[in-house]
């Protein structure tokens, strides 16, 4: 258990080795921290994420959770009461999204552009796994957009870029208590004249550390032990119980 | 102080799952019943994954029974032979169960199934109850109740394999208890309830068991049950969380003493009749949501990747 965390550590530390600027020099970023450690205590964090840019412009940022598949289900009312019924799936759907920028995107990028570069909610990734037509894809598509922000995963509105000066600039991501566990990455963006003209890459772990992460482990690997060490330690506290009680 | 729960993956706060394990265990030692029909909403409620509310509940069932038979087994109140014999049922249902409810939270229907069940056994049995503690309540101004026979004849005691069970003086076919059983089982892996409530009453007049056996025979069986449920449910699912299991059951054993306490100064229609409608009130609740019209038509569930 402890070996796979730290190939996790590893990796963290192996793509910070290879990251490098997309275009030298026009921007620099870095986050206050490259880990998030889930502990017994963990009730959500911020991330401070500051930088420098050598050229006047703009700058987006996009926080990328790790990919899941999601199943989106609609609910008819079926003899009176309400029943799953459509089901929609897609895949490649981040779990965690966040964008912030220091002036509104659509001011900032045309929708191609930041369709390629997948910045704003509109234009996050996500595959529907069916041939269905457009109109119910864009319903799917923004009923798990509306979940995911109910949940506190997915942004609801486009985070602050707080310039600081002409050149340096930081913003702040929040995570709340229930952020998937996983690799993320952040990149920053440097915008002029409607066009990305520089961007960065930085890698950010969220990863459970210590007790809960030895319990979730435990329980992932070894279900059948788990279950059975939890039935004794029930039992146990039960016996417990019943005999300090037994005068009452 | 916030406490990260690892399974159910959400931040609690430790004294408000104390409380709440705390409220439910009084509930249920001034009731005598075990608690999972009011702990398995109120966990839901507060935003635990119904999954994993039904499966931590099973877990913690096991220390509610173990301790609650202790108590009768000392006045002598438990027909092992007869509990054994309903576990045996116990386990094939649990088992179904387990695999039913795996098959329905993949179908994306799991949610659906346990608030109609809930609706279903708690707001007829609960119905059933509030009706004869009622009369009861009218009978016991009128003045005493006449003695009937020790129980009635029915076709029920036709069915073969007929087994003797001394300690309650019973000789009926095994197939009643297994079968009582089973049901008992089913519902611990579906709704995460011990099902006293639904077992006493059946034990009562379906096997014409003393009264007095039936508390601690039908924990004894829901010890076994629930404990199969709570590792069956954590090798398949994976959905037991220890460290909710142990708050709710450290509240839940406090809160019980205190109950069973209070329970001196309540009258046993009087204590029929709240139960009635306490348990009347939690399926009445659930039976609106199913009918209201949901905030979000849509839900979603994280079927592949970190969750």
């Amino acid at each position: 258990m402890r070996a796979r965390r730290w190939g996790g550590a590893m990796a963290v530390l192996a793509l910070l080795a290879i990251w490098t600027p997309a275009r030298a020099q026009t921007l620099v970023a870095d986050l206050s921290s490259h880990l998030i450690a889930i502990t017994t205590g963990f009730t959500g964090t911020d991330v401070v994420l500051f930088g420098a840019i050598d050229q006047p412009g703009d700058v987006a940022v996009v926080i990328e959770g790790p990919e899941t598949s999601q199943t989106v289900r609609r609910k008819d009312r079926m003899a009176g009461i309400w029943i799953n019924n459509e089901t929609l799936k897609f895949s490649h759907v981040p779990g965690f999204y966040g964008v912030a920028s220091n002036k509104p995107l659509d001011a900032l990028l045309p929708p191609a552009v930041a369709q390629r570069h997948e910045i704003g909610l509109d234009h996050v990734r996500m595959l529907p796994r069916a041939d269905v037509d457009a109109a119910t894809v864009a319903e799917f598509r923004a009923a798990l957009i509306r979940n995911k922000q109910r949940e506190g995963l997915y942004g609801t509105e486009v985070g602050e870029v707080v310039f600081l000066g002409q050149r340096l600039f930081r913003t702040s991501i929040s995570f709340p208590a229930n952020v998937p566990i996983g690799l993320y990455t952040v990149s920053v963006y440097l915008i002029r004249d409607q066009d990305v003209v520089g961007a960065q890459t930085t890698p950010l772990a969220v990863s459970k550390i210590g007790f809960s992460a030895d319990i979730f482990d435990f329980a992932q690997h070894n279900g059948l032990v788990y279950g059975l060490l939890g039935v004794l330690l029930a039992m146990g506290a039960g016996w417990l119980a019943g005999s300090v009680f037994r005068k009452g | 102080m916030q406490i990260y729960l690892p399974i159910a993956e959400m931040s609690v706060n430790v004294f408000w799952v104390l409380g709440l394990g705390a409220m439910v265990g009084f509930l249920s030692g001034l009731f005598g019943v075990g608690g999972g029909f009011l702990m398995t909403p109120l966990l839901i409620f507060i935003g635990v994954p119904p999954a994993v509310a039904v499966g931590t509940q099973a877990n913690q069932l096991v220390g509610a029974g173990v301790s609650g038979v202790m108590y009768h087994w000392r006045k002598r109140n438990v027909d092992v032979k007869l509990g054994l014999v309903m576990q045996a049922g116990g386990i094939v249902g649990t088992v179904l169960g387990v695999l039913l409810f795996g098959m329905l939270q993949r179908l994306g229907h799991i949610d659906l199934v346990i608030s109609l069940s809930y609706v279903i056994f708690l707001g007829g049995i609960s119905g059933l109850m509030l009706m004869e503690s009622v009369r009861a309540l009218f009978r016991g101004r009128r003045k005493g109740a006449t003695r009937g026979k020790l129980h009635h004849h029915t076709w029920l005691h036709g069915l073969p394999f007929k087994m003797r069970f001394p300690r309650s003086r019973l000789y009926i076919s095994v197939l009643l208890p297994v079968g009582i059983g089973f049901i008992g089982g089913v519902l611990v892996a579906i709704m995460g309830i011990g099902g006293g409530f639904l077992l006493v009453p059946a034990m009562i007049y379906i096997l014409g068991m003393p009264t007095t056996l039936v508390a601690g025979t039908s924990l004894l069986q829901i010890i076994l049950t629930t404990a199969v449920a709570a590792v069956l449910q954590a090798a398949t699912n994976h959905t037991v969380d220890i460290l909710l299991a142990m708050m709710l059951l450290i509240g839940g054993v406090l809160g019980a003493q205190l109950g069973s306490r209070a329970s001196g100064y309540l009258k046993g229609e009087q204590a029929r009749a709240l139960l009635a409608l306490t348990v009347l009130g939690v399926a009445v609740k659930l039976a609106v949501d199913l009918v209201l019209t949901p905030d979000d038509l849509y839900s979603i569930t994280t079927t592949a990747g970190p969750k």
